[in-house]
């Protein structure tokens, strides 16, 4: 075999090399990368029972409940259409709150409590002063509560209302 | 006209260095300064993680900079390999430990940022992972361009790495958006030719300030340090004999 030909063979086996690990990697990445289960599916037993898995959701509003020794918690991961008990004891991440999303890595028990050994809290992107987020929450408020008005047709005038959209 | 090609020669780019490292490194010291006290004193408490993301201050404009030292290093192994320029290379390997320093300090501050909001230190999702992966890249070029003595050898080798390597950069921008990450999306876009920030305008000014003091810190270094290798490399050219006579003297 000529030298160049064996360079060639080096740069094909090389290259087909790095395509494969890409691949494995992107594959890995895909099926492993913080997959998580909703409650629906975890109710309709398509969540594994015999081994840990990731259950994800909103925390349910009013849910939450402190045990006495103060770190066990009991709260209801909801997507909205089913609602999964919860069981954690530790420190909880800051930006768990209700209403906000959340990732729990645990087992199911028989009676469909979920135990979990880990909480995660996830967050946006957006970062705003706490002024700012009071007024887009009253501009929200009073969009509601003018929309309410117009489709009830208790007042065909419409209220001018000042919205700030963005920042 | 001014001739980039000149510049190209160990031998006057050496002192040209080191006016333009001294020039970076006063502005890099400013900027810091003053991006310090606007991450601290003037940006607003945000509404959600109160003081806590003002880490992002200095996490986001490290990774950034990991980003693109990156990309600037393979863009000089490559021109090292078009042009066989000697300089090329020795950029490329000036710039390696500056770049793996940010990816470094963008790792170690994302996990002091992640264990209070998140409530991990570290989750193997996309971003992360991919941002891992970029120290290996920049530990693995330094590693394989010390291990071979010949200096040429080694740039041809440790350029293909780096060359290789590129295909990381886009995969770790874009992770937040294939894969469903914990790490949050871009607050920064470019959306129809302009930016969109999701952020207030404040904390977007000091963003930038800090993200420029990085940028004015990797050149000052890596300047000095190319410096330091064109010596080395040089050391027995007739002008590296003259300005080691000169400074004796």
């Amino acid at each position: 075999m000529k030298s160049r030909h064996k360079r060639m063979v080096f740069i094909a086996v090389g290259l087909a090399a790095l395509a494969g690990a890409v691949g494995l990697i992107m594959n890995a990445l895909n099926s492993n990368i913080n997959h998580f289960f909703s409650p629906t599916e975890v109710q309709a037993d398509a969540a594994p029972k015999d081994r840990s898995f990731r259950l994800g959701g909103l925390v349910e509003v009013g849910s939450i409940k402190r045990e006495d020794d103060g770190l066990t918690v009991h709260f209801r991961v909801t997507d909205n259409a089913e609602v999964v008990p919860v069981i954690y004891t530790g420190i909880l991440p800051d930006l768990f709150r209700e209403g906000e999303g959340v990732v729990a890595q645990g087992n199911i028990t028989s009676d469909g409590v979920f135990m979990a050994d880990e909480v995660l809290a996830k967050h946006d992107e957006t970062y705003m002063p706490p002024e700012v987020a009071d007024a887009l929450a009253k501009a929200e408020l009073a969009k509601a509560e003018a929309k309410a008005a117009e489709t009830t047709g208790a007042a065909n005038i419409q209220t001018p209302v000042k919205i700030q959209e963005g920042i | 006209m001014f001739n980039l090609f000149k510049y190209s020669s160990p031998a006057s780019f050496y002192p040209l260095a080191g006016r333009l490292a001294v020039g970076f490194g006063i502005a890099s010291v400013i900027l810091l300064v003053i991006g310090l006290y606007m991450s601290f004193f003037v940006a607003p408490t945000d509404y959600k993680q109160g003081e806590g993301y003002r880490i992002m201050f200095i996490h986001v404009p490290a990774a950034w900079m990991s980003m693109w030292i990156y990309v600037v290093m393979a863009c000089f192994a490559a021109a090292g390999m078009i042009w066989n320029t000697r300089l090329s290379s020795m950029m490329a390997s000036s710039l390696a430990p500056t770049g793996a320093m940010f990816t470094f300090v963008a790792l170690w501050t994302g996990a002091l940022w992640g264990k209070p909001m998140w409530g991990a230190w570290w989750v193997w999702d996309a971003r992360l992972t991919s941002e891992l992966i970029l120290l290996f890249l920049y530990v693995g070029f330094m590693a394989l361009e010390s291990a071979i003595d010949d200096p040429r050898r080694a740039a041809r080798a440790s350029g293909l790495l780096a060359l290789v390597g590129v295909i990381n950069v886009p995969i770790i921008y874009y992770s937040v958006q294939w894969w469903n990450t914990l790490h949050q999306g871009s607050s920064i876009k470019v959306v129809d030719g302009g930016i969109e920030a999701s952020m207030s305008e404040i904390m977007l000014w000091t963003l930038l300030v800090m993200t420029f003091a990085c940028w004015f810190y990797a050149v000052a270094v890596s300047l000095s340090r190319v410096r330091s290798t064109i010596l080395e490399r040089e050391s027995d050219a007739v002008w590296v004999k003259a300005l080691l006579k000169e400074r004796k003297a």
